[in-house]
């Protein structure tokens, strides 16, 4: 049965239409396997080869594809989410709960966007120890580094303003002390808190803004820039490996001007 | 291929021209963008309450009381020296603060800070006393309270007698 389906499989890879969707065609030699990777529009971000040792769990702990694994989850199940909630005063409360007691499968889908999204917070921290502490935050690999800041700022932007779309007492408080510390910024400050919401309090104008940013403008900054960040990983020379880096190299040489980081 | 240079005016040729034209024009665009967006994002009319309170008939709020009034974010207290008005919003965060009766005290539930039935600062992360508004009573003798204004705790002006 299995070598039927394998043959018809391999009866399909031939077709003209297989061959006009995957141009390297089939095949098992370096140059197939590189150009299935190179080929498709996803997977050229990556490298072609990487050595196996780096795609073991100790290398990364596969802290960053995990981020992207709750990313992934939470863009699946927000934008089913988004068809049952409007975001105006009457009604954001009530449709939540209605998500909750009425939607079939409301409540699953809530509840899996809620917790993907407090693991995201703490993979993104995670990730971001694993990388500081093992120094592969270094030369060549700064300026990758700086986009992981600002993808934090956006996972924790992506956070707050979402806490407000429920509408009940609990994202209500959180938002007014929340956007009161924005008015904290000297000069500015009040600008800010009032471009934020809108306003001058919590009211239909800031709940429209913050939907705004939770499922139009946060979500589409942070997929642009998660694709420069996969791409520089590349770039920068792969995944970090601590004992190819040259300052380790170089002291394990015995050059006493440079100490082996620790 | 050998370009021909053009001298025109001051040692700028025909392409440097276009190109310092076109980069000047983009960059006015550009400026016009940044202030009509900004422009754009800044609601000119809002559709929130407004800031004058209508606090119903004196009569409502006994001698020596504290009243809160929790959709408008104020207190109405009847004092010795007459009538006047406190933010309820905590100068902290904004946070809704409460009058404690049993410990003659206003508290403020998210980070604790206290305050005096006057306004007056006790403790607590709050930078600032709560602020006093202008209360006056109107033809039909209704207490009103306008919330936007500040005036100065304790004065005889901001107190309003019956």
């Amino acid at each position: 049965m299995a070598k039927t389906l394998d043959h018809y499989f391999e009866e399909m890879q031939q077709t003209r239409v297989w061959r006009s969707i995957f141009r390297s065609g089939a095949g098992s030699s370096t140059l197939k396997r590189a150009l299935a990777i190179q080929q498709n529009v996803f997977l050229h971000l990556f490298s072609t080869r990487v050595r196996t040792r780096m795609l073991g769990f100790s290398a990364t702990w596969y802290l960053g594809t995990l981020t992207l694994g709750t990313f992934l989850i939470l863009v699946t199940t927000g934008i089913p989410l988004m068809l049952y909630y409007h975001p105006s005063v009457p009604q954001a409360y009530v449709d939540t709960k209605d998500l909750q007691f009425v939607v079939s499968s409301g409540l699953f889908l809530r509840n899996l966007h809620r917790w993907s999204a407090h693991a995201m917070v703490f993979l993104v921290f995670a990730h971001m120890f694993r990388v500081f502490y093992r120094g592969a935050y270094r030369a060549p690999r700064e300026f990758n580094w700086v986009i992981g800041v600002i993808l934090l700022l956006i996972t924790l932007l992506l956070s707050y303003t979402g806490y407000l779309l429920p509408w009940d007492q609990l994202a209500y408080w959180a938002i007014t002390v929340g956007s009161n510390i924005a008015s904290a910024v000297p000069l500015v400050g009040d600008k800010i808190h009032f471009l934020l919401l809108g306003g001058h309090g919590v009211n239909a104008n800031a709940l429209l803004r913050f939907y705004v940013l939770h499922c139009m403008i946060l979500p589409s900054t942070a997929t642009f820039l998660v694709a420069i960040h996969f791409w520089r990983i590349r770039k920068d020379g792969g995944l970090y490996n601590h004992h190819s880096e040259p300052t380790t190299v170089r002291a394990k040489k015995g050059n006493p001007t440079i100490t082996e980081a620790k | 291929m050998a370009e021909k240079k053009e001298p025109l005016g001051d040692d700028l040729n025909r392409r440097q021209f276009f190109t310092k034209l076109g980069l000047g024009s983009l960059s006015i665009a550009a400026v016009g963008t940044a202030a009509f967006s900004y422009q754009y994002l800044e609601p000119n009319v809002l559709y929130e309450p407004s800031p004058v309170v209508n606090a119903g008939k004196p009569d409502r709020y006994p001698p020596d009381s504290v009243t809160l009034d929790v959709n408008n974010g104020i207190y109405i207290i009847h004092a010795k020296e007459g009538y006047f008005s406190l933010s309820a919003v905590c100068t902290h965060l904004g946070c809704l603060t409460a009058w404690k009766q049993e410990l003659n005290m206003i508290a403020c539930p998210c980070h604790g800070s206290k305050f005096e039935q006057s306004g007056k600062k006790i403790e607590g992360p709050a930078p600032k006393p709560l602020p006093w508004k202008r209360i006056w009573i109107n033809d039909d003798g209704d207490l009103l309270v306008d919330r936007s204004t500040e005036v100065p705790a304790l004065a005889r002006d901001s107190f309003v007698k019956v």
